[in-house]
């Protein structure tokens, strides 16, 4: 990673200025850029989308409110903070970014509605949101249909792929395998206890390691594997069964609150993990703020970005986001991936020269981003993205501390054979 | 006394005016987008209407509506998956055919009660008849024991809660939380254009229509009358010699079938049916939207979906972190200076203004003109 790839993060004066002129439209358009290389917006825009010759439209779609509000606001912060860094660094083929922020109120219809005002009525360049699969399986018919463009952050169960839609986050394989070598590998992990919450993400991730435990690690098993509604907080009976059956790993993937009441009973019936082996893929850094550093402290997490991640771009974006958005936020995986979007999306349309919708369809495979504070990053023909897949150990202070990481960007594979 | 004339003047009027905004005022103004908006905003109205009859009229408080109209919804959203589920679309799958929700769950193949979806007939009864039977057996379970009131209400909560979490827990039969995604066409034809869209609308106001009549044919035999008796003194109706256990199971059927319908057309305005319809909250919010209306004004009912769909819509659209907020003020606020709702603002304020108008003009007088939805004393 070269020192000439970190993102166009300026002094905070600079930063400050053009972040005035972002919210005054009048003197935005004085900020535009002199020089004369601006192309015509007849030529960059021949669908008819939301882009004047000194500015574009995006869209952010997140819930902001209702139960998937505290997940989904990181990503907001992220992608703000991005479009607001793409700006200060002259926009996207010399137009400022303005963004229409819609709330999808953590309902799925709502999500549907929202996208398709995005699409129909403010006919937006691209789209930055969702965080849950049923969100994004709810807004995918609309944005096929409308011929828009999505740039989904979370990890998610792969099984999909779209023209119109950008996976910033991992899919099911590439958070999975990797991790399940390294335990075996370090750990000589042999046995494995399966749990997750019951709906499509855990499931899928669920299939995809036993079939790689059974088939693909030397005499290896799993010995349970168990799910429990979203929302639910009894995991005492699961935790006496882990106590019986003594497995070399518990693998976990519970999501939301239910990880506070899993990680609180866990410690109180006496499983230590810093002796007991426990690998989770959905508990980064913002879950952890709510189960508290104490409790989960020694579990091993494997995603692909973790806030304590020592390299330059990094180490520009923590701060630049704790200066927006306040010193006691933390940055989880999916945040990381939701400032990937309008940064991917600024390339990938000055790669086309065009906001045109299908060519930069077309032009995504190959955009590389350098300045991704996981490091560098590439779009796959498959519209996910190359990335290295990481482990940390949860520390008492509610950090990931880097423990592994593979030697080379792992590759997409939405629909992994011999895996379904 | 039965009312001699199908609609009294203002419900005339009413009727009139809601039918020039709906086929006329509405798809002349809006644009394709909108429009369907106001469509899924209609769905609720179904809802609506059966609220009125069940509870407005029959004083049996269900907060469970959200069971019919998912139930319909899921009926018509089965046989559009199935459509849509064609071994030329899914051969991805290790096996094509069936729903990819089940294959991504292992299923190989059709669970047998999603093989009767394959037929568009069986559909349509399915839509009109799973529900009804549904409430027939809650029904007959709760009247015939004389649970009514509280309890029922709150057992009507408990049934939406059980649904949801069967829906979510099954989700290889279901769809689970994703719910039922990714619709395409009704008997080969495309629902998801714009004109196809522009149809379902128009489909849908006939339907309301038909829905409105329906029910205030109910409301005018002396079936009605029986419902308004039951809700004020049951008692006195039980030892004047009628069923009320039947009288109530029926009201609660009809709201349901209504539910139903409604939940059926927003399966075809919005594209996807999920779980996130079928529980508590939506349940909720069905009451509200009639309680906003007028529970007393099967007009009120159409008019609350309408407002406070659209306000929901627009209030989000303008204030993305805090319009829950004020859309929960709205609620408070109508329900305590407004206990009959919309209608009830119409029938005490509005309407007497427009009769002396009328009347000093005409110089006819206007008496026998209380409003015709005014509870019972």
């Amino acid at each position: 990673m070269s020192d000439e790839t970190k993102p166009g993060l300026k002094s905070p004066l600079r930063r400050k200025l053009l972040m005035g002129m972002a919210a005054l439209p009048a003197v935005s358009m004085l900020g535009r850029p002199a020089f004369a290389d601006v192309p015509a917006t007849s030529a960059v825009n021949t669908t008819g989308l939301a882009v004047t010759d000194s500015e574009v439209t995006v869209g952010i779609l997140h819930s902001v409110t209702g139960t998937m509000a505290i997940s989904e606001t990181g990503s907001v912060e992220a992608e703000k903070l991005a479009i607001e860094q793409i700006n200060a660094a002259g926009g996207v083929l010399g137009r400022k970014i303005k963004f229409i922020q819609e709330d999808g109120a953590s309902d799925w219809p709502t999500f549907a509605e929202k996208a398709k005002k995005l699409l129909v009525n403010d006919k937006c360049a691209a789209v930055m949101g969702c965080w849950t699969s049923a969100s994004r399986k709810a807004v995918l018919p609309v944005f096929e249909q409308y011929n828009g463009m999505l740039y989904y952050p979370t990890f998610y169960e792969g099984l999909e792929q779209s023209k119109n839609v950008i996976y910033t986050g991992q899919e099911a394989t590439q958070q999975i395998i990797a991790g399940l070598d390294w335990v075996n590998k370090t750990k000589g992990a042999k046995s494995f206890y399966l749990l997750g919450s019951d709906y499509i993400w855990p499931r899928t991730s669920n299939k995809i390691a036993r079939k790689h435990i059974e088939n693909h690690l030397q005499g290896c098993k799993v010995v349970g594997e168990e799910y429990f509604p979203l929302g639910s907080t009894q995991f005492n009976s699961v935790i006496n069964k882990i106590k019986l059956t003594k497995p070399d790993v518990i693998y976990a993937i519970i999501v939301g609150g239910s990880n506070v009441a899993f990680y609180k009973q866990l410690k109180a019936a006496g499983i230590d993990l810093s002796k007991q082996t426990l690998l989770t893929i959905s508990v980064t850094e913002d879950e952890i703020d709510g189960i508290g550093g104490e409790n989960i402290a020694g579990a091993y997490a494997c995603m692909k970005y973790f806030q304590s991640l020592d390299n330059p771009n990094n180490k520009a974006f923590v701060p630049a986001f704790k200066k927006m958005w306040g010193e006691k936020t933390v940055i989880g995986d999916v945040t990381q991936a939701a400032y990937l979007g309008p940064w991917l999306w600024k390339l990938t349309v000055e790669k086309a020269g065009s906001f045109d919708i299908d060519k930069i369809a077309a032009a995504s495979p190959g955009v590389e981003f350098k300045g991704a504070p996981e490091g560098y990053v590439r779009i796959h023909e498959n519209h996910h993205l190359w990335s290295k897949t990481r482990v940390g150990r949860a520390k008492a202070d509610g950090q990931y501390e880097l423990i592994y990481e593979t030697a080379d960007l792992v590759e997409p594979d939405p629909f992994p054979k011999g895996y379904q | 006394m039965i009312n001699s004339r199908f609609f009294n003047r203002s419900e005339l009027l009413g009727f009139l005016a809601l039918a020039v905004l709906l086929l006329l005022i509405l798809p002349l103004s809006l644009d394709i987008f909108r429009l369907n908006l106001v469509a899924k905003y209609l769905t609720y109205a179904f809802v609506g209407i059966g609220l009125v009859l069940c509870w407005g009229y029959g004083g049996i408080l269900s907060l469970g509506q959200g069971v019919f109209f998912g139930l319909g919804g899921y009926c018509m959203a089965m046989y559009l998956k199935l459509e849509a589920s064609s071994v030329a679309n899914t051969k991805i799958q290790s096996t094509p055919g069936i729903p990819d929700f089940m294959d991504w769950n292992q299923l190989t193949s059709l669970p047998f009660f999603w093989k009767p979806f394959h037929s568009f007939p069986v559909t349509l009864l399915a839509i009109l008849l799973v529900p009804a039977f549904f409430a027939l057996i809650i029904g007959a379970a709760m009247f015939k024991r004389r649970v009514g009131g509280v309890y029922f209400a709150i057992i009507t909560q408990a049934i939406a809660a059980i649904l949801t979490i069967l829906i979510v827990g099954q989700q290889g039969y279901t769809g689970g939380i994703n719910g039922i995604t990714d619709l395409r066409t009704l008997h080969g034809w495309d629902i998801r254009t714009d004109h196809a869209k522009f149809i379902l609308y128009f489909v849908e106001v006939v339907l309301l229509f038909g829905c409105i009549v329906a029910a205030q044919f109910i409301r005018l035999t002396k079936l009605g009358r029986i419902l308004v008796a039951m809700r004020e003194q049951e008692d006195r109706v039980r030892f004047s010699g009628y069923s009320v256990a039947n009288f109530k199971i029926f009201a609660f059927c009809a709201a349901a079938v209504f539910a139903a319908i409604g939940g059926a057309m927003f399966t075809l305005e919005v594209g996807f049916m999920s779980p996130s319809f079928v529980g508590i909250v939506p349940s909720i919010e069905m009451v509200i939207y009639t309680a906003v209306g007028g529970r007393m004004s099967i007009f009120g009912a159409v008019w609350g979906a309408l407002l406070v769909n659209f306000a929901k819509t627009s209030l989000s659209e303008s204030f993305p972190q805090l319009w829950l907020f004020g859309l929960g003020a709205l609620f408070i606020a109508v329900v305590l200076a407004f206990p009959n709702g919309l209608s009830g603002i119409w029938a005490d304020h509005i309407q007497p203004r427009i009769d002396r108008l009328l009347s000093s003009r005409k110089s006819k007088s206007a008496t026998g003109m209380i409003a015709d939805g005014a509870p019972a004393e």
